[in-house]
């Protein structure tokens, strides 16, 4: 079976939610939209303070280049443009809608209806992904119009769909694939079309024997998609491990995956360029699993972009009182949360509460110089030398050692036997060499 | 037998005279002729290598005295106006004097004024921890009370208070190097003039956010009410988003300002205790009277 062949490990899966369908979550009584929810610059509000919304309104437009639309996923009033905290705890610029019924915008196709032919051509694809303020829903949040644009002199060759949810605990991607799979061929179709390839993979780690036999029975029916069932290993899910896994290139260093032929995009995102495209429906709502050992009912949440989180941990049961800590995303990349008045986001996939006990970081002993972080490093980097160099503040040291190489998956921090912070230190030689390299741009 | 003993002295011998005469030839073409006030100056200078006078060590700072002959525009912070002096006779210039300044925290979210909200576990680096969240008392702007500035600190003036988890600073040995103010990551620590007998007034927090937000993260944060910019007659107080700020050019030392802050956000330093005027110690003056 294939896999990535540089290092990587395998944390317990833990998957807990994998057989509990999507529900829908109730509409919250306000919702906060975030006005940074993509990568690159935040967009500006366009609706003021007492304006009524429907669902799929427009509210926000993309600022520069590398930005998205925000539309809003309620219906309502503007309560106010002001600010409040987002999940590391810093306040952002947010707006406010009071939520007053479900009415939506009547272009908005609500009905669960297949439409299987694209209609439309390359470029009013494009167009139409922009318009719905589309983003990289796997975690990255990176504008998917920007990503599927193929710079000139540029060739896309295949399109890697990344179903392969290699954090543990997070099934949201899982229950997509069983669950909308039609929907989820068309939307990889309609990508297929806008980059102008003829043949894409959806990487399925075998864990997931359901979707994958589902997914195969249907590929059947749609041309040039193929399913590529992986042999379970963290982190596959990072871009340049699956190109590496299914069509065994390498992506050079500080390149896109461009470089090789490849536009890689994750199975939230396919489904959402479905609704886009054929329903006309903006990006107002993903799935989001609430998972945890100690949380009554794991479960997959479809939410309204802007919901509190308070909202869906109750859904799940109430927070259990041995919580130590909420972190948005998954055990291995996800950050622990600040407060449960956040609202869910375009880039949150899961939320996970973790027991106090598992919480806690262990204790830090000295480098037994086991290499063992050298052999699980998926981009062949040596971590306990980059997180010594971290230490001692020798940034152009970290730079020839491949700092900025980095996907920070945390495979090293995870089989440190002597529990050292080596991500923690590799982050802030990271953030400091990008400073560095900017500066010599410049 | 001798005869070897004797061929290998002498050629061991010329070997040596010869390498000696290619030395000397070598030393003399490329004589380095370095002016020897640097060494009389760079002696004179602390030899702390920390970088306060902008230049890399103090034998950079020496090298440019001597070869600008000027003492403009250059300040060893460490050694201070003392020390200029002595370096004045040496290049012939005289030096003009400065205020002495010292680092100030200006940030007062002890863990009893601003009580935790989150725990902090990870890294002990403020540099980190601010990239992470807004801290562990919730105000975005405050000490992070990881310590970069006490581990910047190459003169053992600063130490971090376990029961506050604010760091301390040693007005004696601070050399106002400013190695704490480039090492924090939200810029809470300021070079302040040092003020007649250590006395100094300044608002001890940096927090921007309006006032509500403000006070329900910290109960001694600057809410930007503006009193105090009322009540200062020399305009040494000025109030940009949401914080004010005195001016230590124009402060002085009245103490004004502390009375009518509302939150006791502005502290002074060192000043004796203040006289309370009790209706008792009123109506004693009276019967005096």
């Amino acid at each position: 079976m294939k896999t990535f062949k540089i290092g990587g490990v395998h944390p317990k899966e833990n998957k807990l939610s994998e057989k509990s369908p999507i529900k829908v979550l109730a509409l919250p009584k306000t919702a906060i939209i975030p006005l940074s929810q993509n990568l690159g610059a935040p967009s500006n509000p366009i609706v003021n303070k007492g304006d009524k919304v429907k669902v799929g309104q427009l509210i926000a437009e993309s600022s520069s280049f590398i930005s998205s639309h925000i539309h809003a996923p309620v219906s309502g009033t503007i309560a106010k443009i002001d600010e409040a905290i987002d999940s590391s705890g810093y306040k952002r610029k947010s707006i406010f809608i009071d939520v007053e019924g479900d009415e939506w915008l009547e272009n908005i196709d609500k009905s669960n209806n297949l439409i299987s032919d694209i209609r439309f051509s390359k470029e009013e694809i494009i167009a139409k992904i922009k318009d719905a303020g589309i983003v990289g829903l796997g975690g990255a949040t990176f504008p998917t119009h920007v990503k599927l644009m193929i710079p000139k002199g540029k060739k896309a060759e295949c399109l890697i769909i990344n179903g392969v949810e290699c954090e543990p605990y997070l099934t949201s991607d899982h229950r997509l694939m069983i669950e909308k799979g039609d929907e989820l061929m068309v939307g990889i179709q309609i990508i297929m079309k806008s980059i102008e390839v003829t043949k894409a993979y959806i990487g399925i780690e075998n864990n997931k024997p359901d979707a994958i036999e589902h997914l195969t029975n249907l590929s059947k029916k749609y041309n040039g998609i193929e399913i590529c069932p992986l042999k379970v290993k963290y982190p596959q899910g990072g871009e340049k491990q699956l190109i590496k896994a299914i069509i065994g290139r390498e992506v050079p260093s500080g390149k896109l995956p461009i470089e090789v032929g490849c536009v890689v995009q994750n199975v939230g995102t396919a489904y959402a360029v479905y609704e886009a495209v054929q329903k006309n429906k903006p990006l107002i709502e993903r799935v989001v699993t609430v998972t945890g050992k100690s949380v009554k009912n794991p479960t997959n949440l479809l939410t309204r972009i802007g919901t509190p989180v308070s909202l869906l941990l109750d859904e799940a049961g109430s927070l259990p009182d041995d919580s130590g800590k909420i972190i948005n995303g998954g055990p291995m990349m996800g950050k622990a949360v600040n407060s449960l008045e956040i609202p869910v986001v375009k880039g949150m996939s899961g939320l996970l509460v973790m027991p106090e006990k598992e919480s806690k970081r262990v204790a830090v002993y000295n480098c037994i110089r086991c290499a063992k972080c050298v052999s699980v490093c998926p981009m062949g980097l040596s971590p306990y030398l980059i997180a010594q160099t971290s230490e001692i503040n020798k940034e152009e040291m970290a730079e020839i050692h491949g700092v900025m190489d980095c996907i920070e998956c945390g495979s090293c921090s995870f089989t440190c036997p002597s529990g050292r912070p080596l991500l923690d230190n590799i982050r802030i030689s990271k953030n400091k060499v990008g400073q560095i390299i900017r500066a010599r741009l410049k | 037998m001798n005869t070897v003993i004797i061929y290998a002295v002498i050629t061991l011998s010329l070997i040596g005279v010869l390498s000696a005469i290619i030395l000397y030839v070598i030393a003399q073409k490329f004589k380095v002729i370095e002016d020897p006030r640097i060494d009389d100056v760079a002696n004179l200078l602390p030899g702390a290598n920390c970088g306060g006078c902008g230049y890399a060590g103090c034998r950079n700072l020496a090298e440019f005295i001597v070869k600008n002959e000027t003492l403009d525009n250059v300040f060893c912070p460490v050694g201070g106006n003392e020390l200029l002096k002595q370096i004045g006779p040496v290049i012939g210039k005289v030096a003009v004097e400065r205020e002495p300044m010292v680092a100030v925290l200006r940030c007062n979210g002890s863990k009893i004024n601003s009580p935790l909200k989150t725990n902090y576990d990870s890294l002990s680096s403020c540099f980190f921890a601010h990239s992470l969240f807004s801290g562990e008392g919730g105000c975005p702007n405050g000490c992070l009370g990881c310590g970069d500035c006490v581990n910047a600190c190459t003169f053992d003036a600063m130490y971090m208070d376990k029961e506050t988890g604010l760091p301390v600073i040693s007005d004696d040995k601070c050399t106002s190097c400013g190695a704490c103010v480039k090492a924090c990551p939200r810029n809470i620590i300021e070079l302040r003039f040092k003020g007649k007998k250590n006395r100094r007034i300044f608002v001890s927090c940096v927090n921007k956010e309006k006032g509500a937000p403000a006070k329900k993260n910290c109960a001694v944060a600057c809410i930007g009410c503006g009193k105090c910019v009322k009540e200062c007659k020399f305009e040494a107080i000025t109030l940009e988003n949401n914080l004010a700020y005195i001016h230590f050019e124009k402060c002085t030392l009245c103490r004004k300002c502390v009375e009518s802050c509302p939150t006791n956000a502005i502290w002074e330093v060192n000043f004796p205790e203040r006289k309370i005027k009790t209706a008792d110690s009123q109506t004693e003056e009276v019967i005096a009277n």
